[in-house]
């Protein structure tokens, strides 16, 4: 591979005039020929749900896939917080470059200007759309849009629908869909998972194969173009607080066929979830971070202390972030909090039944400000809690402990959100492109949403004007071959005839990643982990054993297909972190810290985005490396002190 | 804790089902239903027999993917939760539980505990939306809306689709969920230009769905994880009876897109 390939395609021009530009060179289809396309778009979340109405609108003709019974249940559905848009609408001073700044700075510098200022334009037409489609964000008495700062903005840019602005968003979207599928220009599979991309002999992605998860049968499909919008890849850690289906294997389908993998050590934990109970655990749930706004983080000086938390004098307690970061508190940085409380509980000092938690304390602002007061502010969290754990954080504090819940690595794209194999387009969580090391709060839903109601329909329609009069068949060598390679392998899955579910595999294996490619690193972990991930993936093929048959209803089939793939994801995980031998955003490299325990990040040797290459099971993956320029803004070091 | 469960097994749409018997030993009460069931699979699939086929997918109670009967209860005994979202100290030992699919002429069992919903997704595409293509919408700000009609709005969106509103429902009626979109449109200022077309069209959807019809039973709003309230279905009653008093026999369009009853 040349470095031309890898070629970001980011316009010339001053950053803020960078979109408008391009968009005025990109190519057209005419009305009349759109129906003469076929696009295929993989996951119906905000991305996807997104890019599939607003293409089927244009006219172009679009199947669109998702492996739950509804294009409605996508784990975007999942998301609280809000969604930021650049609007300024309390005159606070905000404005489209302060959005884009303060989220290239959140990403700690390890992603493109272009594609940030793009995001941060975008946003502002993204709250129309959802206004228009009857979002109902929350609003103030006089009728307009209410907005709060979130994750330590100085600005109010946060749109919300109480804590369920995923779900309004998504809800947004699938109605969209939904409206084009009864126009007949959207062709819904629901209960269909991706298995396989197909890409032909020049290179192009043609198609994908994809199970019927209720027959089991596998079907072809063909397209002009591929979008994936399969979301993240946080399940890897097994315990994560993104959806039990959620899984990795249409990016990483696509990445053995060609698709550059970038960034995949990138992923953000998030500080404030509820911690497992036992080694039942499904997955994780996590809490608002508003939270640490009035609670207090804190153990016991004493591990072996066995008193009630409540019964704990002050003296005794050691409030650890108030201690060492007295600016900024119980409010630093997620990633700075997850640390913090990891090495706490690695440390021996955990709290609660497994002692794998620390406490979040109400006490004192219940005391400051009365139990009105906080009951408005976090009532909803603390039904929630007490729903989960049967303990009520009105006599007794909560316990916290880090989930892993974002990727911000992903499929390498370049400014059209095309990935280096023709015809294959990445969106939202699914794609490396706006996040950099770490992710702004509220910029998720906010990128879901850029790359699909605006930034595909524009890009993906110059790339298919390339195109026109070319026919689309399933017929053919490419997905013949690997219609048969899906096939052998679904049969080796069932065929391994062994003693161990997928399910205690993949509780293993998030194990070890979780460990070692978490929420801090070592050379010395890694390499360790990386052999691990290889013993423990020999034992999965010749131990696995799935229950059922291959031509019905089966979820165990469904999840050692995933697990097989996070075995390879796990590995290249890891290879990541150790190559990218500095701190920063969510990645923190032992071997690099201040003597304060700050993040070193390293500007002349790791300003890049790495682009990772498959060579063949059991050989080494090649990286590429994609320089990172920065014209408008200056990289600086964040201090939290 | 330990648990008598009898599971209703049914290999495909058109196989016949019947209840089978499992013991489920040793149970954590942290554990959600969800983990418990996972936990018998487990030991199913280790003992070489099918697993317990169910929906599932966020665990957090709003994907609205999971939802069976217990003991004739959709979404169990619990008030305001969906089944992932319910916990086993809520049970005591040695209870007897009856674990049964949505059961409902318009959602087809799939395989065991998993019901085909796809009914509810025609009736969101008969009318479900706000006639908006991408691009075209106006500034956020233009319209104020009321905080009070934008609250009321947010409860009847909260619904999740997961359709124990339907299962409950004596009739197997499907006046709940219906009722939730038509009202968190047709509230809204967004919404006016299509909301009785969109009232029309969607309760026609419904009843080519192969729901039953409501006979204010209130079983929905009782089960309904979200709370919502039987107060939108009178809503939408309204609005579709003046829809259809409107609408000049023979000129309504079938869909809500370009339907006009004016």
């Amino acid at each position: 591979m040349t470095a031309a390939k890898l070629g970001s395609k980011v316009p010339s021009g001053p950053l803020a005039a960078k979109w408008l530009e391009h968009r005025n060179h990109l190519r057209l289809v005419n009305p009349s020929n759109r129906r003469k396309f076929t696009v295929l778009v993989v996951g119906s979340g905000l991305a996807g749900g997104a890019a599939a109405a607003s293409l089927g609108e244009l006219g172009y003709r679009v199947e669109c896939f998702c492996f739950q019974d509804s294009p409605r249940r996508a784990h975007s559905i999942a998301a609280q917080g809000g969604i930021n848009a650049a609007k300024n609408y309390h005159n606070d001073g905000d404005s489209v470059f302060r959005l884009f700044y303060d989220t290239i700075k959140g990403g700690d510098f390890r992603s493109r200007e272009a594609n940030v200022h793009r995001l941060a334009e975008l946003s502002v037409a993204i709250i129309d759309q959802c206004v228009a489609q009857g979002v109902p964000f929350a609003r103030e008495y006089g009728g307009l849009l209410d907005n709060r700062s979130f994750g330590g903005a100085q600005v109010s840019r946060t749109f919300y629908a109480r804590g369920q602005t995923g779900q309004q968003l998504l809800l947004g979207a699938y109605q969209a869909l939904s409206r084009q599928i009864a126009a007949g220009t959207v062709r819904m599979f629901p209960r269909t998972e991706m298995l396989d991309l197909v890409v032909g002999e020049d290179g192009r992605a043609r198609g994908i194969i994809a199970r019927d998860l209720v027959t089991g049968r596998l079907e072809r499909h063909a397209g002009h173009a591929v979008v994936l919008a399969t979301g993240g890849y946080s399940n890897v850690y097994y315990l994560s607080t993104n959806a039990k289906g959620s899984n990795a294997t249409a990016i990483w389908r696509a990445h053995r066929r060609g698709a550059l993998f970038a960034n995949p050590c990138f992923t953000q934990i998030h500080p404030t979830c509820i911690p497992a109970s036992g080694d039942y655990q499904s997955k994780l749930t996590r809490m608002s971070e508003s939270l640490r706004n009035d609670g207090r983080i804190w153990v016991p000086r004493d591990p072996g202390d066995g008193r009630s938390p409540e019964r704990i004098p002050e003296a005794d307690r050691d409030y650890y972030l108030e201690v060492k970061y007295p600016a900024f508190g119980n409010l630093v940085p997620r990633d700075v909090a997850a640390r913090n409380t990891k090495q706490v509980v690695d440390g021996g000092r955990g709290v609660g039944p497994q002692k794998n938690g620390v406490y979040l304390d109400f006490g004192d602002a219940i005391a400051r400000l009365g139990r009105a007061a906080i009951a408005d502010r976090y009532g909803n969290l603390f039904e929630m809690y007490v729903k989960i754990t049967g303990e009520d954080p009105w006599v007794t504090p909560m316990r916290i402990y880090p989930a892993p819940h974002y990727t911000m690595g992903g499929l390498w794209v370049d400014y059209d959100l095309m990935s280096n194999l023709d015809g294959l387009f990445v969106a939202g969580e699914a794609n490396f492109s706006d996040h950099g090391a770490n992710r702004l709060g509220a910029s998720a839903l906010m990128q879901g949403l850029a790359d699909g109601y605006f930034v595909l329909p524009a890009t993906l329609g110059s790339y298919l004007a390339g195109h026109l009069g070319e026919p689309v068949s399933t017929a053919g060598g490419a997905f013949d071959a690997v219609e048969a390679e899906v096939r052998q392998r679904l049969d080796r899955l069932l065929g391994a005839r062994g003693q161990r579910s997928p399910e205690s595999f993949h509780r293993q294996l998030g194990h070890i990643v979780w460990h070692a490619c978490g929420i801090s690193r070592s050379a010395e972990g890694l390499t360790r982990a990386i052999g691990e991930i290889a013993d423990l993936r020999r034992e999965f093929w010749q131990n696995l054993r799935v229950s059922g048959a291959p031509a019905e209803v089966n979820q165990d089939l469904e999840k050692a297909g995933r697990v097989a793939d996070y075995f390879e994801l796990a590995e290249l995980m890891c290879r990541d972190a150790l190559d990218r031998d500095e701190s920063c955003g969510c990645h923190l490299r032992e071997e690099h810290q201040a003597p304060d325990g700050e993040a070193l990040r390293n500007d002349e040797e790791y300003a890049f985005v790495s682009a990772w290459q498959w060579q063949g099971e059991d050989r080494p993956e090649v990286r590429f490396a994609e320089p990172l320029l920065f014209e408008s803004v200056e990289p600086s070091r964040r201090s939290y002190k | 804790m330990n648990l008598t469960l009898y599971v209703w097994r049914q290999a495909g749409p058109a196989a016949p089902g019947r209840m089978e018997r499992y013991e489920a030993t040793d149970i954590n009460p942290d554990s959600s239903f969800l983990e418990m069931l996972d936990v018998v699979n487990e030991r199913l699939a280790a003992s070489g027999e099918d697993r317990i086929a169910f929906d599932h997918d966020c665990r957090e109670g709003i994907c609205g993917m999971c939802g069976f009967m217990i003991n004739g209860e959709a979404h169990g005994p619990r008030r305001g939760t969906t089944v992932c979202q319910l916990h086993m100290r809520h049970f005591r030992d040695g209870d007897v539980l009856h674990l049964e699919p949505w059961r409902a002429r318009a959602f087809p069992v799939v395989k065991d505990l998993m019901v085909d919903r796809g009914a509810f997704d025609r009736i969101i595409q008969a009318g479900g939306f706000i006639t908006v293509s991408t691009g075209s919408a106006p500034e956020a700000n233009i319209t104020p809306v009321p905080k009070r009609v934008a609250d009321r709005a947010f409860e009847a969106a909260e619904c999740i689709g997961c359709g124990a509103c339907v299962a409950q429902c004596p009739n197997g009626a499907a006046q709940l969920f219906t009722s939730a979109k038509v009202s968190h449109l047709g509230l809204l200022p967004q919404g006016q230009p299509e909301r009785h077309d969109r009232a029309l069209a969607m309760v026609e959807a419904m009843e080519r769905g192969g729901f039953g019809a409501c006979s204010n039973h209130a079983e929905c709003q009782a089960v309904c994880p979200k709370g919502i309230s039987i107060d939108f279905i009178a809503r939408m009653n309204r609005d579709f009876l003046k829809a259809r008093a409107r609408a000049a026999p023979g000129t309504r369009a079938p869909g809500g897109e370009h339907g006009s009853t004016r």
